[in-house]
């Protein structure tokens, strides 16, 4: 007598919490996804202040791309067995972190200084919401990888299950957030 | 014949056996003897990570916005439907918002009737309909569905309530403010949402309100982020997709639509807030107010209209699709049959979730959005008209010479089918923008999304109580006193909302106070009336309700077998006992899809049997 039973069970094909934060990471694009349209239908509808981003914004594009570089790279150091390019990378990728808000920061004087407040007109109020708003979210890529920076210096260096899913999640959503950044640069630079 | 007990006492050995032989071993009571979700008070009942409490907390402060939310449409129900009559005696609860005139007649402040009217829409909208429904029944139910021990991440899910339970409490301070609550309607439009000084509800009271709804929002993402993923991951051996219930896929589904539209909602609060707060003018154009012209140039108050509605309408369907799903699964319970058109089922759904994104148009119409615009939309919306059809045709297949069991949870169930015609055909009613013209912003749109949304999503919960209360208490709610309740709320819901439609086409336009200086709308003043004591007797019975509800969970019958429908599904393998973990030792293997019912001379099939030598597989 034969009968059909479930036989073969492979459980957590990939690991539940990191499948949390791609849809953690889908939400965030949709948020984003409002804003860019907001400014579509917005911008249509005339009243609209024409002005070119600041040089910094490219700039910066290169600094936050390099910092998902050197990040991946100390991920690779990590699961290799080098230490040594783990943590000195690690560090490398924070320092970036911070020199991209910084330089984010200046993008933002430069445009006050050419005349574009935060309420001047829709169209540069959109330029500071949305790239606000992507730095908060950088903000907390940044505390995701001071809390690894913590294991990397404290903890035994060690490549265990556990260790790895948190470090492959800090690195997904750095480089979520670095390629919607690219998003939203090539959006502000088409719509101008 | 064997007698009931001992009838059932086999089939629960054999379940436990096959669970045994062929279930999976996770080794989960090897390392958590101890218990560490459940081992004082305040983790058991109050910080608690299981999902069953979950649920139940979500279940619970549901009802209790319900009670709130429905006492406030009584009291703007009284102002519509008597307004001559003198309401001082509220006034030891209602204080200052009501008036009282020098010959003692107490009138409702006509700021607070707005006020009420908005908080009405809001707390049944996102904390009963949307918290209240999804809460508790993807917390209960996909984990034992599935053949899981609890969600993804039982902590997120503990934060889910605890976030949704801030943005209760941030509500319900601000029901006390002196200036009064929100008061712009729960949609929000600036720009009375957007300047503070624009009504005396939209300063403090809107700023408590938006803060609520943001953190709801949190409670709403976290929660689907949870739900997603353990669909997606926690399944059991066996259990693939095409082998979950109804239930599942409708839950898996609001949650995805959750996730895309919620943090749209946010997108547009932020830009209220900034608007509000720091001089912005994305939805403020051009405004004199108090004879003061305001900084503001060239915003767009539709544009805030449309990044609402882009969440709304899903929200609306966020709102359905749980009842669908609930709906689906009793009716074939309970009528014994397989639900028709299983596939059929799960791709309508997908298909609603869809189309709910390109929809919402249909909302502005009248707000001058451009005609050629509009029929886009006209159409889409018609479109969606489609794949509802087919949902109810296959509920009426499914009980279609079915060996119905007429209990309070099928009642609600066939209450709820009805429900969804009689609204979803006045839905396209409005969705031509040429009858919108007439129709929108009176009580024709009021009727249609009462008894669509409001009434039948609520139908749905009630089936889903009446259905699940023994898995979440161990004991059965009163089926008399159920069924009492179901005559109540049907006859009471369509003497409520039916003369609405009649209202609307008139021409009666919705979130009015008064209707005294509209000569033409003064015989409507005896319907008025009828529908507010429709309203009083309709909540009266929600009283039954309750009481049953709180009865039944110290005193209700006691369970003694532990699948009283003879059900197929995966929640009823489980002990009575409703233990931490779900099951004592294995987790069970699915075999088969989820609605074997009559099939082959048999009753039902559980999902744990093995397919025959000479079965077939149902797919
Ligand atoms: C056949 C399907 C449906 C169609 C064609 C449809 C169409 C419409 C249209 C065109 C409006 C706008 C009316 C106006 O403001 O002038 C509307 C309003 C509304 N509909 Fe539906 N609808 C459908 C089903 C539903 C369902 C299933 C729900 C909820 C579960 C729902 C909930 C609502 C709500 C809440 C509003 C009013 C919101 C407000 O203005 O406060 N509708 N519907
Ligand atoms: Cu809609």
């Amino acid at each position: 007598m034969e009968i059909a039973v479930a036989k073969e069970y492979r459980r957590n094909k990939i690991h539940p919490k990191k499948f949390a934060l791609y849809v953690a990471c889908a939400s965030i694009v949709m948020m984003f996804a409002a804003f860019t349209s907001a400014y579509i239908v917005r911008q249509s509808a005339g009243n609209w202040l024409e002005f070119r981003m600041p040089t910094l914004f490219y700039v910066n594009t290169l600094v936050i791309l390099l910092s998902s570089v050197t990040l991946h790279a100390s991920y690779w150091g990590f699961k290799k067995g080098n230490p040594l390019l783990y943590k000195g990378l690690l560090v490398v990728t924070l320092l970036l972190g911070f020199a991209f808000l910084a330089l984010q920061y200046e993008a933002w004087q430069s445009l006050v200084a050419i005349g574009i407040e935060l309420t001047t007109n829709p169209s540069g109020s959109f330029v500071y919401v949305i790239s606000g708003l992507h730095a908060a979210h950088i903000l907390g890529g940044i505390g995701a990888l001071i809390i690894a920076l913590i294991h990397a210096f404290v903890l035994k260096y060690q490549v265990t299950e556990g260790r790895k899913l948190r470090f492959e999640m800090t690195l997904t959503y750095w480089h979520f957030v670095d390629l919607l950044w690219i998003y939203l640069l090539l959006f502000f630079t088409l719509q101008s | 014949m064997a007698n009931i007990a001992t009838q059932s006492q086999p089939e629960a050995i054999r379940e436990d056996m096959l669970i045994e032989e062929l279930g999976f071993d996770d080794h989960f009571h090897d390392h958590h003897h101890g218990d560490k979700y459940q081992s004082n008070f305040i983790t058991t009942y109050i910080f608690s990570q299981d999902h069953k409490m979950i649920a139940k907390q979500f279940l619970i402060t549901g009802m209790f916005w319900a009670v709130i939310g429905a006492l406030m449409s009584l009291v703007f129900r009284l102002q519509l439907g008597f307004p001559e009559e003198s309401l001082a005696w509220l006034k030891p609860v209602l204080g200052k918002w009501i008036e009282i005139s020098a010959d003692g007649t107490g009138v409702l402040s006509q700021d607070f009737y707005y006020a009420l009217v908005t908080m009405h829409g809001t707390i049944l909208v996102f904390f009963v309909l949307t918290a209240g429904l999804s809460g508790t029944f993807s917390n209960l139910l996909i984990p034992l569905q599935l053949g899981a021990r609890d969600m993804a991440s039982p902590l997120l899910n503990m934060m889910s309530y605890w976030f949704f339970f801030l943005a209760g409490a941030i509500m319900f301070a601000s029901l006390f403010l002196s200036t009064g609550p929100f008061s712009g309607g729960w949609v929000a439009y600036p720009p009375l949402s957007a300047l503070p000084q624009a009504s005396q509800g939209s300063g403090a009271g809107m700023t408590l309100w938006t803060l609520s709804l943001v953190f709801f929002v949190v409670s709403v993402l976290l929660g689907g982020i949870n739900y997603i993923t353990t669909v997606l991951n926690m399944r059991t051996k066996g259990m693939s997709m095409w082998r979950m219930p109804l239930t599942i896929w409708a839950f898996f589904i609001t949650a995805i639509i959750g996730l895309l539209s919620f943090p749209v909602l946010v997108s547009a609060f932020l830009l209220l807030m900034l608007d509000r707060g720091l001089g912005t003018s994305f939805f403020l154009s051009e405004i004199y107010i108090g004879g003061q012209a305001l900084d503001h140039v060239g915003g767009s108050p539709i544009l805030f209209q449309h990044l609402f509605w882009f969440l709304g309408h899903p929200e609306v369907y966020i709102i359905i699709l749980p009842a669908m799903g609930i709906v689906s699964e009793v009716l074939s319970v309970h009528s014994r049959k397989p639900i028709f058109g299983y596939k059929a089922m799960v791709y309508s759904i997908m298909a609603i979730a869809f189309l709910s994104f390109i929809v919402w148009a249909h909302h502005m119409f009248m707000s001058g959005v451009n005609p050629f615009i509009s029929n886009f939309f006209v159409i889409f919306t018609l479109i969606i008209a489609v794949p509802s059809a087919v949902k109810v045709f296959n509920w009426i297949a499914t009980l279609y010479k079915g060996n119905i069991r007429f209990n309070a949870s099928s009642l609600f169930a066939i209450g709820f089918v009805s429900m969804f015609i009689s609204g979803g055909l006045t839905g396209i009613f409005l969705g031509n923008s040429a009858l919108d013209i007439q129709l929108h912003d009176t009580y024709f749109v009021v009727a249609h999304f009462h008894i669509v949304m409001g009434v039948a999503a609520f139908f749905g919960m009630f089936a889903g109580i009446y259905n699940w209360f023994p898995k979440l208490y161990g004991r059965f709610m009163n089926d008399t006193l159920g069924k009492i309740h179901f005559w109540g709320t049907l006859v009471g819901a369509y003497a409520i909302f039916w003369p609405m439609h009649y209202l609307g086409m008139a021409g009666v336009p919705r979130r009015y106070y008064s209707f005294d200086a509209f000569q033409a709308f003064a015989h409507f003043d005896g319907m008025n009336q009828f529908i507010t004591i429709g309203a009083i007797v309709t909540f009266a019975f929600q009283i039954i309700f309750i009481v049953n509800f709180f009865y039944s969970i110290w005193k209700g019958k006691e369970m003694t077998d532990r699948n009283p429908w003879k059900a197929t599904t995966l929640e009823w393998t489980t002990p009575i006992e409703r233990i931490h973990g779900n099951w004592p030792g294995k987790l069970p293997a699915v075999q088969r899809w989820a609605y074997d019912y009559g099939k082959d001379g048999k009753d039902f099939i559980t999902q744990v049997e093995p397919i025959g030598p000479d079965e077939k597989e149902v797919h």
